[in-house]
């Protein structure tokens, strides 16, 4: 029997070893980019146009603005659909065929290559529907990628309100729509928002699908309509990693991540706090 | 007027199940576009010149080579590397989180596995260019460090959070008597995971695994930047490879719409489309009847 516990003793310690790996390699990558590219970070590097003859006069001010109208565009475009196909699929769907096609239909998006999703984009939304590269066809692109995650997310936090909540709305003669809108929704609604803003942050880091829909390396001006191309951080640092001759181009590009990180770390957080506090509100 | 309010009601209904369809849509529409650009290939290559042919290089002067068996080849070598390396390290880490770790440690990690799948995929290939490939060159005396084995660590590091986070479901999704029963007869912890807790989640763990298995072949940014991307049939581990999606990725930009090519390279999508299509509808047959099998 002694002989089982020093088994056990040595499985789990290998076991507490491989996970906490997890947690080295996660501080490992971001204490590295941060080491390293904390060192181009300045108010020049974050708010003055991209220099394309030598990146050291520039900043990557473009690239953020593009990031942040693509992750509105996604968000204009995907969270509206999914909230609206989640509400339907736990308040009102019949189980029959078309619903469980449907869920199918959702399950196996979630599954399908970014760059799959890509050369959709480039062949329906750019040359089909005649959007050519721009913020408006890489928006939709990366707005039919989201779909699935906001989807999922949603109807989890549709699914943690009681059902009582609906029952006792019923019983005093409201309808359907009354009953979702006064006893769920606003049960519902803050984790619906935090499920979908993760998944927009996990869209704004792609790159994948937009090197074929519109991104560039270099603009002068900023987009002014959804029509333009545009510049994006992922694409730039991209570039700057593989494709660039500048010296100075793996700081760059280290710094650049570092900013993408940021900005999806205050996107999660700010809506995290959100959250908290539209929690704190729950009275059950 | 309770007319009115039914209509308005059916209106609501209308409009919410009309965007529900949207899903449904978006999944037929990519079929359709791959289908019916992809299948133009085959009116001028023959499918086994294109499935079995060795090379593939459409801008070759003069006879231009169309065979994408060294990518196809290039996707499964990283592939099964990726998961070499996820398999171990995901289910050792859902079995810590779900049976051995204390509320508190497991409330900690889970939120830190969730933040690596956040990590965007291009800072993950952008280590791996940056740090790892060197590294590797330095430890195996290689020229370059851009090659399957490197590609397969970062491929590796992005599928191993969700099969964390599924095994670990279904591990923590098991009945408390298998567990009470296991223990009452004498059984130590691991005694109890190993007899009774892993062969009752088997089938969700081997969906986890195929789940993984999905994201690694669909996984773009950490083999175009990291795996070298040579055309060249690989014949080792260390040999730098260029996987479908990597390949697509170079390749897309610079081709003329409507061309062969461009036909060629949406063929090769397709491909992508239906291998990711089987290997996730399987996981989720697996994982239902695995839900449905201890629900009560």
């Amino acid at each position: 029997m002694v002989n089982e516990y020093v088994r056990q003793n040595i499985y789990f310690l290998l076991f507490r070893i491989a996970t906490f790996l997890s947690v080295v390699f996660l501080l490992f990558i971001l204490l590295y980019i941060l080491k390293e590219g904390i060192g181009v970070i300045d108010i020049k590097f974050l708010t003055s146009m991209w220099s394309h003859r030598d990146i050291t006069q520039g900043g990557i001010f473009p690239a953020i603005i593009g990031t942040i109208f693509l992750a509105i565009g996604v968000s204009i475009i995907s969270i509206p659909i999914g909230i609206c196909t989640a509400i339907y699929l736990n308040e009102y769907a019949k189980e029959n065929l078309l619903t469980r096609t449907i869920k199918l239909a959702i399950r196996n998006l979630a599954g399908v290559p970014s760059i799959v999703y890509g050369i959709f984009g480039l062949a329906f939304f750019v040359l089909f529907l005649k959007l050519g590269g721009s913020l408006i066809a890489a928006s939709l692109t990366l707005g039919c990628m989201t779909l699935p995650w906001i989807i999922t997310a949603s109807e989890e936090a549709l699914k943690s309100v009681p059902l009582s909540f609906r029952e006792g709305s019923y019983a005093l003669g409201a309808t359907k729509w009354q009953t979702v809108r006064k006893n769920v929704l606003p049960h519902s609604f803050s984790g619906m928002l935090t499920g979908s803003i993760l998944g927009i942050s996990r869209a704004i880091g792609e790159t994948a699908p937009i090197i074929m829909i519109g991104a560039t390396f270099f603009m002068g001006y900023l987009p002014s309509s959804p029509f333009d191309k545009f510049m994006a951080l992922p694409y730039h640092l991209f570039i700057l990693a593989t494709q660039h001759s500048s010296p100075y181009a793996r700081e760059y590009a280290l710094g650049t991540s570092l900013v993408l990180i940021a900005l999806i770390f205050m996107l999660n957080s700010g809506f995290f706090i959100l959250r908290y506090k539209l929690r704190k509100k729950k009275e059950w | 007027m309770p007319n009115y309010r039914n209509i308005k009601e059916k209106l609501i209904e209308l409009l919410l199940s009309t965007a529900s369809i949207t899903a449904l849509l978006i999944l037929i529409g990519i079929f359709v576009f791959l289908f019916i650009t992809g299948i133009r290939t085959f009116t001028e290559i023959s499918p086994t010149e294109f499935f079995l042919g060795n090379e593939w290089n459409p801008t070759a002067y003069g006879e231009p080579k169309w065979g994408i068996l060294s990518l196809v080849i290039g996707t499964i070598i990283v592939t099964f590397g990726s998961l070499v390396i996820a398999i171990p390290l995901g289910i050792a880490s859902a079995v810590y989180l779900s049976e051995i770790a204390k509320p508190k440690i497991r409330e900690t990690i889970k939120p830190v596995i969730e933040m690596i799948a956040g990590i965007p995929s291009v800072v993950l290939g952008l280590i791996g260019i940056l740090f790892l490939s060197p590294l590797i060159a330095k430890i195996f005396g290689l020229s370059s460090g851009l090659n399957a084995f490197t590609s397969s660590i970062i491929v590796g590091v992005m599928v191993l959070p969700t099969i964390i986070s599924i095994s670990e479901d279904v591990l923590t999704s098991l009945p408390n008597e298998f567990r009470e029963s296991s223990l009452a007869l004498g059984a130590t912890k691991w005694q109890m995971i190993r007899m009774t807790l892993l062969p009752a989640a088997l089938s969700g763990i081997v969906a986890a695994i195929m789940l993984g298995l999905g994201r690694a072949v669909g996984e773009t940014m950490g083999v175009l930047m990291v795996a070298g991307n040579s055309r060249a049939m690989p014949i080792s581990f260390f040999d730098p490879i260029r996987p479908m999606t990597a390949n697509i990725a170079i390749e897309i930009k610079e081709v003329v719409k409507g061309s062969l090519h461009y036909e060629a390279l949406f063929a090769i999508g397709l491909v992508l489309f239906v291998m990711t299509f089987v290997v996730n509808f399987i996981s989720d047959i697996i994982i239902e009847k695995q839900v449905r099998k201890y629900k009560w």
